[in-house]
């Protein structure tokens, strides 16, 4: 997966970080902590850092004691069979997985602009990446402004995000979380001290400094501890659609509207370039992070899975779903060989002196010791693939295109006139957007970038609806007539 | 004009719609899926309608009022004979889309079946329709203001939440008429259904007289029967449901139909 530093404007104290739309990808497990094999005790190696989709590895299961030969093709063909129906049945859980937390973080940002007016009213700040007004005389002049800023700050991203992937790729890995550190920060307690003063207002709550003090600095410590160490998965994702909604709004408001479409639309042809040209910065990161076997950093990720923590010892029970899994089989998985090689003289178990002669000249004169037939034990045995193995394997998505997506239905329904339609129009466009992705990253299995698709759809359904079914739909409803 | 309107018609328009998908939308994301891809489906072809519309309307007169209502009446025709369009397209997509998959899984059954995916998408495209139609009203209905006050009829909100449930659950029995008609090539089933369809729009022109417009849509609502009995149902079925007898109902979760 790959990261994007987050874009955190702030006029005020010159601080800044970068956002760059993420591609998103199918998780990558760390495969050091892979403890659960799927069936194949060389999966940790196998997995080495490649994108494991809802696939079988390739490797049959392992046979304890019998030889493999005769059974592989088979196995294979059927792990095939299930691969797809559970690829589709799983493949729309994942797609359901995004866009539950793409639908709450939109709800949040139109829920905010329709209610709490600040986020609408111009008050002539601007960001300085969008330096030239766009109050201007003529409608030429506005339009050559906005280019103007949208190219600034186009650049500004792209610099950001070569800067991150040099860092990334000269392993400064303490600048790189310092300043991931200090973006969430900003992110954590100051707009969201801004956003809860800006709703006080708007519902006249009076409230002393003192638990507002109190309020804020639990909810960005609690925040800072759940994205960048531990915590709760679902207190996690809940911050980081928090953080993305908080972006969205401060784009919303500081960003003027031709510049905003503008960057929008140049933003995904930026997304489409930097992830799947090959000298793309986004493609460097993803495949540096592949090669390295790293997770990419999980501040700027939404997973809808558990992360997996490189340093995750064997030792300590942490409570994540899929290891709670594997103690406890390989536990089973002994109980249950130790019975079957008991000793031949009391019962044979099965292993009459004909099969005994037919191994032996199959595979030469078997002689088992203590040792192999320990080893023997904690081989896994042959088994199928876990029910809950794709469950566990979710997607990711950058935060990013969570805070772009808010961007456009916000500001649909900040400035659309056709209100609502507008709105959803822009809503399912985005939803059926992320849905193509989704089919096109099961198809090619590799980091993809999750703007392009999205946003365009958005954009043009943004502008049809405002300017062609608005006029419809408002007659339509004046003379109460129903289509 | 207050809070009390506001939800009540909000919930008179989309309560049947949202408690049928809480109840067997929900759970399923395959379905969920397809659901939202009939909402936009109905809005891609709303858009072609309004560009139609638009255009006309550009070279048009646009001081003359009966031709503006004129054309806003062919509008209206137009924009229901292209979301059948779009729903035979969509039916023609769904089908390929599960020949593909059931090729490619080699599997018996497919994970959803095409009457699942009538009802999903008839839903979404009643969900998509009712929305257009009713949102920026109920958004109206939340702020101060009087109804009616330069004459016009004082039930608008009413009647509009009413039409937009009836609208909603006329699609979803639409939808699974028309893709039933379609699987068993019985084009007299998708002929009914497009008619049937002009006729409510055509009646909502004579709109302040509610009388006129309303009842007949309520009395075409009638069509949930036929669809009930083109999906299969029966006396029997809904007895043996409504007893809690019918094993197959009891299982449904477990077994696509």
């Amino acid at each position: 997966m790959v990261n994007n530093a987050e874009d955190v404007e702030n006029n005020m104290d010159q601080q800044q970080a970068n956002t760059s739309p993420e591609p998103i990808q199918q998780p990558q497990e760390a495969p050091v902590t892979r403890v659960r094999s799927r069936g194949g005790s060389g999966a940790g190696a196998g997995d080495g850092g490649g994108c494991d989709s809802g696939g079988g590895n390739g490797t049959s299961p392992e046979q304890n004691g019998q030889p493999p030969a005769a059974h592989p093709a088979r196995v294979v063909e059927t792990e095939e069979e299930e691969d797809e129906e559970m690829t589709l049945k799983y493949g729309a859980k994942h797609v359901i997985m995004l866009f539950v937390p793409v639908t709450l973080c939109m709800v949040v940002v139109v829920a905010t602009i329709k209610s709490v007016s600040f986020y609408t009213k111009n008050d002539g700040h601007r960001l300085i990446y969008t330096p030239f007004p766009e109050e201007t005389d003529t409608v030429a002049q506005r339009a050559v402004n906005s280019i103007l800023n949208a190219t600034i700050m186009i650049t500004v991203i792209i610099v950001m995000t070569l800067v991150l992937v040099l860092l990334y790729k000269y392993r400064c890995y303490k600048v790189i979380q310092g300043w991931l550190f200090l973006s969430s920060l900003l992110l954590l307690f100051f707009f969201s001290f801004m956003y809860l003063q800006e709703v006080f207002k708007t519902y006249n709550v009076a409230m002393d400094y003192f638990t507002l003090a109190i309020v804020v600095w639990n909810f960005g410590v609690v925040g800072m501890i759940c994205i960048h160490w531990k915590g709760p998965l679902r207190l996690q994702q809940a911050y980081l659609i928090m953080i993305s909604a908080l972006m969205a709004l401060v784009f919303i408001k500081y960003l003027p509207e031709w510049t905003a479409w503008l960057i929008l639309a140049v933003i995904s042809v930026y997304d489409l370039l930097a992830v799947l040209c090959p000298k793309g910065p986004l493609r460097i990161l993803v495949e540096t992070a592949q090669e390295r076997n790293e997770p990419i950093f999980p501040a700027l990720i939404y997973s809808s899975t558990m992360v997996w923590l490189v340093n995750m010892a064997d030792t300590d029970r942490p409570k994540r779903n899929s290891t709670e899994a594997a103690p406890p089989q390989q536990q089973t998985q002994e109980s249950v060989e130790s019975p079957a090689p008991s000793s031949p003289s009391q019962d044979d178990g099965g292993f009459t002196s004909s099969w005994i002669s037919q191994q032996q000249h199959r595979l030469g004169p078997l002689q088992s010791t203590e040792e192999t037939r320990r080893e023997i034990q904690q081989m896994p045995s042959a088994r199928p693939p876990l029910e809950d193995d794709d469950e566990e394997r979710g997607v990711k998505l950058g935060l990013g295109d969570f805070i772009f997506y808010s961007m456009l239905v916000g500001k649909a329904s900040a400035t659309a006139s056709g209100d609502w339609n507008t709105t959803l129009a822009c809503f399912v466009a985005i939803l059926i957007g992320l849905c193509l992705t989704l089919l096109l990253l099961a198809i090619f299995r590799k980091a993809l970038p999750a703007l392009p698709i999205s946003i365009f759809f958005g954009l043009v359904f943004y502008f049809a609806t405002d300017n062609l079914v608005r006029p419809f739909m408002d007659k339509l409803a004046l003379h109460q007539f129903y289509i | 004009m207050t809070a009390a309107v506001f939800f009540g018609c909000t919930f008179i328009a989309f309560g049947p719609a949202i408690s049928l998908f809480l109840f067997t939308i929900a759970r399923e994301p395959l379905r969920v899926i397809f659901l939202i891809a009939g909402a936009f489906f109905w809005l891609v072809s709303l858009l072609l309608a309004s560009l139609v519309w638009f255009i006309s309307v550009q070279i048009s007169n646009k001081e003359s009022v009966s031709q503006q209502k004129g054309l806003l009446i062919f509008g209206v025709v137009l924009s229901v004979l292209l979301q059948e369009t779009f729903r035979f397209a969509y039916y023609k997509l769904l089908k390929k889309a599960n020949e593909g998959l059931l090729a490619l899984s080699q599997e018996e059954t497919m994970p959803i079946s095409i009457r699942q995916l009538a009802y999903v998408s008839g839903l979404g495209f009643g969900f998509m329709s009712g929305a257009f139609s009713v949102v920026n009203i109920l958004a109206d209905s939340v702020g101060p203001g009087t109804v009616g006050i330069h004459g016009d009829s004082q039930h608008y909100f009413l009647s509009s939440a009413f039409m937009t449930m009836a609208i909603i659950l006329l699609h979803m029995f639409w939808g699974v008429i028309f893709f039933d008609g379609c699987e068993k090539q019985r084009w007299l089933a998708v002929a009914a259904v497009v008619v049937s369809h002009l006729v409510v729009s055509c009646l909502t022109f004579q709109n302040p007289q509610y009388i006129s417009s309303l009842v007949p849509t309520y009395i075409i609502i009638l069509d949930g029967i036929w669809a009930f009995y083109t999906a299969g149902g029966s006396l029997r079925n809904l007895k043996l449901c409504l007893t809690c007898k019918d094993k197959d109902f009891l299982l449904a979760n477990h077994r696509p139909r």
